[in-house]
């Protein structure tokens, strides 16, 4: 690399003219052996490891919009896996290893930056579910403490120990903690797929699934019908809508996430810091800008406009937190719609129709599972429909038989 | 801030309101299947349009129903729920006991 970067340097024209990171638009083809709707993380991922593993290129990936743009744009991109349950511990855990070798594999820098994530306890009640989550997740190999006001303070001096005079009792410290650029996640897969022979088609929006006698053999799309061997289904905030047009209802309802961002300062906070008390996550960009996020809107939505309660709220939780922040200035304010489940887990794996697989009820947290996803959901199409274990407990037909897997504790305020 | 317009107490801001899910019909929970419960406690439609839900003025300890469209948010219509509902829904509170209790 430093060669090439050396005689990039010392040449008078752009180097690279026909190393085209995407390549340009094609017309659809009639069959695809399986089509992906839905050109967020999840799905380039999952043509990335179909093409990858298990030699499946014949794959197109059917955006409605630009690659990248939905949720994936959006999201605040924490990844971590101090979750409650085992089933998710042990899922977002896999998930974590992969992020942390993405730049190697790709020959693309994710910018994925290990800083770690505080998660702050103002009860008793929730230092006692971080005693839990601590051990869960040290059992699983991940790296979490539970930690002392006095180490919290060493940790990140400039947090007011006793905000909205709720005094912080105990943290959860996940060393793992990290976030990643999240678009380069979503170009890293897509050229890494591309390059392997799958098509990406942008501005392509599926208006109907073709379902025949419990089948799914194809999609209507504003460029023409399309039939295929599968479908893989990864639309987060539209997956009730999707899904409804192959005649399937879930479990899900659609909220808006809000989240923020000031004007950037000189570094001063390394660490992700959470309070789910407070509704509130504060983190600083490579950038220097303070990012702001909070709990999800109060009722359903689909709709990305911002409001004014949710600034008042997040913001004054946000300056309780680090109080100098008030004489900071937003810069930016933005919404993704969000598929939320009642247990906050997803909904992965088989559907009532035959071929019609679902990557779905990520809600506010799937960022983080990009890779894991990608790579579970490649061999359920692979295998033909056979479940990996990793993923059978996230079946949608958990809530028939009352079989929730609970991360509501986990994931509330921190997404 | 949005505001919504109260049945009981005229227009109030969106924040003194809680959502409450959509109006839809409660299956016996005595004689409906666990399959038939799950779809009423978990799956909703949660599609793009005109819906029907309820909404509770949290300061007043007031139910009511909203007709809102789930893409624009514009509220269109909001009632007393009597207007849907005239007569009481009696549900068997006390299921037959299998069991003679053991006390
Ligand atoms: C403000 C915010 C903050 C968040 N913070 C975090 C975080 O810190 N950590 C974390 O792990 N997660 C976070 N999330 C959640 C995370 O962003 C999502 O769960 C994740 O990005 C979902 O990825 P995806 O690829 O499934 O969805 P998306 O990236 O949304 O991709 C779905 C794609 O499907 C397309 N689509 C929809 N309908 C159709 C159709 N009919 N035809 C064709 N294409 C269609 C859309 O255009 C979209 O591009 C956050 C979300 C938001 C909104």
């Amino acid at each position: 690399m430093p060669f090439s970067l050396l005689k990039y340097g010392l040449k008078n024209d752009y180097p690279f003219e026909n190393d085209v990171d995407l390549p340009s638009p094609t017309a659809l083809k009639k069959h695809y052996d399986v089509v992906i709707i839905g050109g967020g993380g999840h799905g380039v991922a999952t043509a990335y490891y179909l093409a990858k593993y298990h030699g499946i290129t014949n794959v197109a990936i059917l955006e409605k919009g630009y690659l990248g743009g939905g949720n994936t744009a959006r999201n605040t991109a924490v990844i971590r896996s101090n979750y409650l349950t085992s089933e998710g511990v042990k899922f977002y855990k896999e998930s974590v290893d992969l992020f942390k070798g993405l730049s190697n594999e790709f020959d693309f820098n994710i910018m994925y930056s290990s800083r770690g994530q505080l998660t702050l306890a103002h009860t008793e009640a929730t230092v006692r579910s971080f005693r839990q989550r601590t051990e869960v997740n040290t059992h699983f190999g991940g790296k979490t403490e539970l930690i002392d006001p006095q180490q919290i303070k060493e940790l990140v001096p400039t947090l007011n120990m006793n905000p909205a005079d709720m005094p912080i009792l105990a943290g959860l410290w996940h060393i793992d903690g990290a976030t990643a650029r999240h678009d380069a996640v979503a170009w890293g897969y897509a050229k890494g797929a591309t390059q392997r022979g799958v098509e990406l088609h942008q501005l392509t929006e599926v208006t109907d699934v073709i379902v025949e006698n419990g089948k799914a053999t194809g999609v209507k799309t504003n460029r023409g019908n399309v039939s295929c061997g599968c479908i893989v289904q990864a639309v987060a905030g539209h997956s009730s809508v999707v899904a409804a047009m192959a005649g399937i209802k879930m479990p899900i309802t659609t909220y808006p996430l809000q989240a923020m961002v000031t004007q950037p300062v000189k570094p001063f906070l390394n660490p992700l810091v959470s309070s789910s008390a407070l509704h509130c996550y504060v983190q600083q960009t490579g950038r220097g800008e303070m990012v702001f996020g909070g709990g999800s809107d109060p009722y359903p939505l689909y709709n990305t406009r911002s409001t004014m309660d949710l600034k008042e709220s997040l913001l004054a939780s946000a300056v309780e937190m680090f109080p100098f922040m008030a004489n900071l200035k937003l810069m930016r304010q933005w919404a993704g719609i969000t598929d939320m489940t009642s247990d906050y887990s997803p909904i992965m794996g088989l559907s009532p129709v035959e071929n019609y697989y679902l990557d779905a009820g990520w809600g506010t947290w799937g960022f983080k599972s990009t890779p894991i996803c990608g790579k579970t959901m490649a061999q359920l199409v692979a295998n033909g429909g056979k479940v990996p274990d990793l993923i059978a407990p996230f079946a949608m037909d958990r809530f028939d038989v009352f079989r929730q897997v609970n991360e509501m504790g986990a994931t509330a305020a921190s997404h | 801030m949005k505001i919504m317009h109260c049945p009981l107490n005229g227009p109030r801001n969106i924040s003194e309101f809680v959502y409450g899910g959509e109006v839809k019909p409660m299956p016996n929970p005595h004689t409906c299947s666990d399959k038939e419960w799950a779809e009423y406690v978990f799956y909703s439609d949660n599609t793009i349009r005109i819906i029907t839900e309820w909404w509770y003025h949290a300061p007043s300890g007031y139910w009511f129903i909203a007709e809102r469209h789930t893409a624009s948010d514009e509220i269109l219509k909001t009632y007393d729920p009597s207007e849907r509902f005239d007569q009481r829904i009696e549900f068997d509170s006390k299921p037959e006991l299998t069991q003679e209790p053991s006390i």
